[in-house]
C-alpha cells in the first residue's frame, strides 16, 4: 500500500484499477524503410485525418466548450502548415525512416524553435507541437485515442490534450490522473465540465498500471494497492456518498417547498453557456445570476453586440420559460480585463468597477443592454446590475436603458417592452435604503460575498483576516433582514445569490425571513432543496 | 507589388489566434504575402512562421502582397490588421 498526494481539480472518491494511458509517441522507435513515396502517403493520410478529427471535435465542442474550443481550430492548423508538412517529408526522404518517427522529430524540431522564442506566451505554444504530433501519430497506428477503455478505469497519463480529455468515454472513466497539469489547465477545465473526479500534480509511476488504487480527490490523495482494510474504509464513504446522491436524485422534479407551503425559487449561478448544461441536471428553476463577465474576460477586445446576443440568445433559448437573470458586467476589483485599461488602484475594492465603469463608459453597457434587450424575445430574460449604493445610479440606469430601448424601437428591432429589471444589494449603503431602492425596481439579489466584505471591512482574499471573519456576523444577518422586509413592504420579491444561499445552516433562517429566492451553484440546487424541504 | 506598414496596438501582440485568422486570410489569395517583423519575414500562409515572429503590442509590421490579386489582398488584410491588431 502506498500513499501519494495531488491537487484535487474535481471532487469524488473512486475505488478502480489503474490504466495507464500510453503516449506513443515517447516510444517511437526509428525504422529504416525502402518504400519512401509509401511513407509520405502513409503521413499524409494520417495528418489528412487528423485535421479533419480536429475539425469535428471543433464544430462538436464549440457550442459547449465556447472559446475553450478554438485550440482544436489552431491545433488543425498547425497541421495544414506547409513548413511543418515539408519537415516531415524531408525527415523521411533524407533518412527513410517511418512517418511515426518522422512526424515525432519534427514535432520536437519545432517544440525547440517555439521554446526557445523569448515571449512567454509564445513559449507556452511549444506544447502544441508536441500535441499535434502525438495527435498523428496516434492517427499513424490506427489508435482513436483512448476511448478503447473497456471496463471503467482510473485513468493515468503525464499529461491529456483538451482533444483527448473531452473523447473520453464518461461511462468507462472513473478518475483520471495526471503528472502535470494546474487547477486552471484545459484539462482541469474539462474534468469539471464532465464532472469527472481529477487530481494534478500526482507523482505517477509506470509500474502502477493494471494496479488497483483509491482515488479521494476529496482529501487530494491517491491510495495504489490498498489493503483490505482501506478498501473497506473507502466503501463505506462511496457507499454513503452514492447514497445521498440517490436520494438527491429522487428530488429532480419536486417542488422547493417548506413543510409550511412557502414556496422558493431555487435557482443556479453559472458562468459560462457550458454550465447550462448543469442547471437543466440538477434541476435548477432557473438561473439566478448569469455571470456576464465571461463574455468580456474571454475576448481580447470589447465583444461586439452580436456576439454578446448570440450567447444571451442561445442561454435564454436553452431555458425556455425558465428565469434567466443576467447580471450586466461586473469587472474592477479582482476581475481584471486588459483591454479596458484600467488604472491600478490603491483599493480596487472600493475602485471603479461593476456599475461605475458602465455609468461612466455608457457605449460599452450600451452595446450590452442592445444585445440583452435584443435576446429578452427568446426567452425569459431579468437584467440585474451590480454594485448599486444609491437612488442617482437607478435613474441614470433608466436613462440609458431608455435610450437604448428607443434606438432598437426605432430601427424595428424587438424586444421585450416590460423586462424585469432588479439590483444586487452588495453594499451596506443599498442594504440600508433598500425602503427607497425597492420603489425603483423589479426585484433584489443580495449578493452575501460583497455585502459580508464591506461590513465587516475584511478582504476575503487575504488569509490573515481569516480568524476575523464570521459568515454568519449578525450585522450580515440584520442587512438581509432589513432588505427583505423593505422588499416585501414594498411589492417585490428578494433572493440571495452569494454564497451564504447555499450555506444549509442557515437555509431555516431565511425561510423565516420569507426569502423568495435562493441561487446557488448548479451541484448544490438539490442539496438546498433538500434542506429547504425539511425547514419549518 | 503593394504593401503597408502598421504598429501593434493589441495588447497581446499577435498571438496564437489572431495569427490563424491572418494566415487564413492570406491563404485566400494567389498572391506571395510576407510580413516582415523585427528584421525577420514570414510567409503569411504558413502559421507557425508567423507565431513564430512573436509580434508583440508596439512592433512595426510591413506585410506586402505580389501577385495577380496583389490590390484587393493588401486591401482586405489591412482592414483585417487595423480592426483586430
Amino acid at each position: 500500500m502506498k500513499s501519494v498526494n495531488g491537487n484535487s481539480v474535481c471532487l469524488g472518491v473512486v475505488i478502480g484499477k489503474i490504466q495507464f494511458y500510453r503516449k506513443n509517441a515517447h516510444e517511437i522507435s526509428k525504422v529504416i524503410l525502402e518504400d519512401i513515396e509509401g511513407e509520405k502517403n502513409r503521413y499524409l493520410a494520417a495528418r489528412d485525418k487528423a485535421i479533419q478529427e480536429l475539425k469535428e471535435l471543433y464544430e462538436n465542442t464549440k457550442t459547449s466548450l465556447g472559446e475553450d474550443a478554438e485550440i482544436f481550430e489552431m491545433h488543425g492548423m498547425l497541421l495544414e502548415d506547409e513548413d511543418y508538412n515539408d519537415e516531415v517529408l524531408n525527415i523521411i526522404d533524407r533518412e527513410h525512416t517511418n512517418a511515426e518517427y518522422a512526424v515525432f522529430q519534427a514535432g520536437e524540431h519545432f517544440y525547440d524553435i517555439f521554446s526557445n522564442i523569448e515571449d512567454e506566451y509564445m513559449k507556452n505554444r511549444a506544447i502544441d507541437m508536441r500535441h499535434i504530433s502525438e495527435k498523428v501519430i496516434l492517427s499513424l497506428q490506427g489508435l482513436h485515442q483512448v476511448t478503447q477503455l473497456k471496463e471503467p478505469r482510473i485513468l493515468a497519463a503525464d499529461d491529456l490534450q483538451p482533444s483527448e480529455t473531452v473523447q473520453l468515454d464518461r461511462n468507462m472513466l472513473l478518475a483520471f490522473v495526471t503528472k502535470k497539469g494546474s487547477s486552471n489547465s484545459h484539462t482541469a477545465i474539462l474534468a469539471r465540465t464532465m464532472n469527472i473526479p481529477a487530481l494534478v500534480n500526482v507523482d505517477i509511476d509506470k509500474g502502477w498500471d493494471g494496479k488497483l488504487a483509491i482515488v479521494d480527490a476529496n482529501t487530494g490523495c491517491m491510495i495504489i494497492e490498498p489493503d483490505e482494510k482501506t478498501i473497506e474504509k473507502y466503501q463505506r464513504i462511496i457507499d454513503e456518498q452514492t447514497k445521498q446522491d440517490d436520494m438527491l436524485q429522487e428530488l429532480k422534479g419536486k417542488e422547493s417547498v417548506t413543510q409550511n407551503g412557502h414556496k422558493v425559487k431555487l435557482y443556479a449561478n453559472i458562468g459560462n453557456l457550458t454550465d447550462l448544461n448543469y442547471v437543466i441536471e440538477n434541476d435548477a428553476e432557473g438561473v439566478g445570476l448569469f455571470r456576464s463577465e465571461f463574455i468580456y474576460l474571454n475576448s481580447n477586445d470589447y465583444p461586439t453586440e452580436e456576439q454578446s446576443f448570440e450567447i444571451y440568445k442561445k442561454a435564454a433559448e436553452a431555458l425556455g420559460q425558465k428565469r434567466l437573470i443576467i447580471r450586466t458586467l461586473d469587472i474592477g476589483a479582482d476581475k481584471k480585463v486588459d483591454y479596458f485599461n484600467l488604472d491600478e488602484e490603491e483599493n480596487p475594492a472600493l475602485g471603479y468597477r461593476a456599475i461605475r465603469i458602465c455609468l461612466k463608459r455608457p457605449e460599452i453597457f450600451k452595446t450590452q443592454l442592445r444585445a440583452i434587450l435584443r435576446a429578452s424575445i427568446y426567452g425569459n430574460i431579468s437584467i440585474m446590475y451590480p454594485m448599486i449604493t444609491s437612488v442617482e445610479e437607478i435613474t441614470s440606469i433608466k436613462t440609458i436603458v431608455n435610450e437604448v430601448r428607443a434606438e432598437l424601437d426605432a430601427e424595428k428591432i424587438p424586444s421585450k417592452k416590460d423586462i424585469e429589471q432588479g439590483i444586487m444589494i452588495e453594499t451596506p449603503a443599498a442594504a440600508i435604503i433598500s425602503d427607497v431602492l425597492a420603489k425603483e425596481v423589479d426585484f433584489f439579489s443580495i449578493g452575501t460575498n460583497d455585502l459580508s466584505q464591506y461590513t465587516l471591512a475584511i478582504d476575503r482574499m487575504n488569509d490573515k483576516l481569516e480568524d476575523f471573519f464570521d459568515s454568519h456576523h449578525e450585522a450580515i444577518l440584520r442587512l438581509i433582514e432589513l432588505t427583505v422586509k423593505n422588499a416585501h413592504n414594498n411589492g417585490i420579491w428578494v433572493g440571495i445569490c452569494g454564497e451564504l444561499g447555499s450555506d444549509t445552516s442557515l437555509t431555516q433562517k431565511f425561510m423565516d425571513m420569507g426569502i423568495d429566492e435562493l441561487s446557488v451553484s448548479p451541484s448544490k440546487v438539490l442539496k438546498v432543496r433538500q434542506i429547504i424541504r425539511s425547514c419549518k | 507589388m503593394k504593401e503597408f506598414t502598421y504598429v501593434v496596438k493589441d495588447e497581446n501582440g499577435i498571438h496564437a489566434r489572431p495569427a490563424g485568422q491572418l494566415v487564413k486570410e492570406a491563404r485566400e489569395y494567389n498572391s506571395k504575402i510576407v510580413m516582415f517583423a523585427k528584421d525577420k519575414e514570414a510567409d503569411l500562409t504558413k502559421l507557425i512562421q508567423v507565431m513564430a515572429l512573436a509580434v508583440k503590442q508596439g512592433d512595426e509590421i510591413a506585410i506586402t502582397a505580389e501577385g495577380e490579386d496583389e490590390a484587393a489582398a493588401i486591401e482586405n488584410i489591412e482592414a483585417f490588421v487595423r480592426e483586430n491588431l
